[in-house]
């Protein structure tokens, strides 16, 4: 069991948005548990074809993921992933 | 009379009601904070559709159906899996740029322009899009000096001109390629860019490659289109099979970004000059907007109301609205405009918001 802690930027579109505890094997098995907790989140975080978007960024247990293209990472048995933004100006 | 003007600007979207002849104030600021790139008022429907274009969370389109009281996030068009804008790069969407009506007869139709080059149909009123494939594989799509970015890394599609009598005749514009038609609702499509020139290529007479700012049509003559062009400003009368350019070049009419024309008058439109593609700052520093009543044979400037000195806004390419006699632009350095006369004189409604994206009457 993972558990998922969200930026609150993302409070401004999923006002409900807390910090979730979802099985996953893989951080893109993450976010499809996470699709069906929230609806359209996914299309925040990722492009179309599945890639982490430009500035977003998440941690497992502090660690940036190494796979921002198809999300492979593999997670352990109980791990912290923090889906972040990157910082930008503007 | 117009009753609201939209501005999508850098920071949101503002609305202003119109209270008497001249006074607008400012009734709502929507998605406050976030880049709305794109504000287009469907009067089929009576509904506003905005895209925002988020730095962090990717493009998003909103509609309202009750002038901006309650918004519902919709889908956006998105590339076909193994769609790539160049061989091995994969296509993915990165702006929506220009929303438009299919036309009355299609109630529920839709265009969308985006970048990376892409043009989509909606059919369910922007439940669902669809790739225009036919255009996306056009010979010359993936060819770097044929279809290209200026200003942006990939090519965009930017403005999409319905005819108003056949809802099949369509030309789109896209930066870099130039100017398309399809006379079959999209099935096929052919390149109108004679007599433009693409003076950044080794050959400017191209066939592609051409880089039309904005295109739009008299609604009343469509076959007279104009567009405002990284070189100059081109009018034709035959529907792009051959354009004119009816810049001044002893004047101040060549190189901008915003354009508007009449409804009923084919010889009348409206530009913002810009100095030039390497010195994109108004001409002199003055704010200045110009109009020809005589197809562009003579142009006119109109600085009444406008500032004259030090004075550093550009208009972009969708800045600029027309409705009836009345005016208005924003800048990018937040100022807004308007006009009651045609552009004889203006008032500044506004010089503190974000950088002016898109105005529009509704």
């Amino acid at each position: 069991m993972q558990t998922v802690h969200f930026t609150s930027a993302l409070k401004r579109f999923f006002p409900d948005i807390e910090p979730q505890h979802v099985e996953g094997q893989t951080v893109a098995e993450v976010l499809d548990r996470l699709e069906t907790q929230y609806p359209g989140l996914k299309s925040y975080l990722v492009t179309e074809n599945g890639a982490l978007r430009k500035h977003i960024n998440i941690f497992v247990d502090g660690d940036l993921i190494s796979d921002r293209d198809t999300l492979t990472d593999q997670l352990g048995q109980s791990q912290d992933i923090l889906i972040f933004q990157a910082l930008s100006g503007g | 009379m117009n009753r609201k003007l939209l501005v999508a600007t850098s920071k949101g979207l503002v609305v202003w009601d119109r209270k008497g002849q001249k006074e607008w104030v400012v009734r709502d600021v929507h998605f406050q904070g976030f880049p709305v790139s794109v504000i287009y008022a469907d009067t089929r429907h009576q509904v506003w559709w905005a895209g925002v274009s988020h730095r962090h969370w990717g493009q998003k389109l909103h509609r309202s159906f009750d002038e901006g009281k309650t918004w519902d996030e919709m889908p956006v068009p998105a590339y076909p899996d193994k769609a790539e804008w160049r061989p091995g790069k994969a296509a993915v969407l990165k702006k929506v740029w220009t929303i438009s009506s299919a036309g009355p007869d299609k109630p529920e139709g839709l265009w969308v322009g985006t970048e990376p080059g892409g043009l989509f149909y909606s059919n369910d009123y922007g439940q669902s899009y669809t790739l225009v494939e036919s255009l996306w594989n056009m010979p010359g799509r993936m060819d770097p000096t044929q279809w290209f970015g200026a200003g942006r890394d990939l090519p965009f599609i930017h403005s999409v001109v319905v005819d108003p009598a056949d809802s099949d005749h369509v030309y789109i514009a896209v930066s870099c390629a130039g100017i398309f038609e399809t006379t079959d609702g999209g099935a096929t499509w052919a390149a109108k860019n004679k007599g433009l020139i693409a003076a950044y290529l080794p050959d400017p007479h191209a066939e592609q490659g051409h880089d039309p700012h904005l295109l739009l049509a008299c609604t009343s003559h469509p076959n007279v289109l104009w567009q405002q062009n990284h070189c100059g400003v081109f009018r034709t009368e035959n529907g792009g099979q051959h354009w004119s350019d009816v810049s001044d070049p002893g004047g101040y009419v060549h190189y901008g970004f915003a354009l508007a024309v009449d409804e009923s008058d084919p010889l009348s439109a409206w530009v913002i000059p810009a100095m030039s593609d390497d010195q994109r700052v108004p001409p002199n520093l003055a704010l200045r907007v110009c109009r020809t009543r005589d197809g562009g044979k003579t142009w006119q400037s109109l600085t009444s109301g406008l500032p004259g000195e030090c004075c550093f806004d550009i208009v972009f390419r969708h800045a600029l609205a027309r409705q009836g006699s009345c005016m208005a632009f924003g800048s990018t350095t937040g100022n807004l405009f308007f006009s009651d006369n045609d552009g004889d004189s203006w008032t500044c409604l506004s010089h503190v918001l974000g950088r002016v994206e898109t105005v529009t009457f509704a």
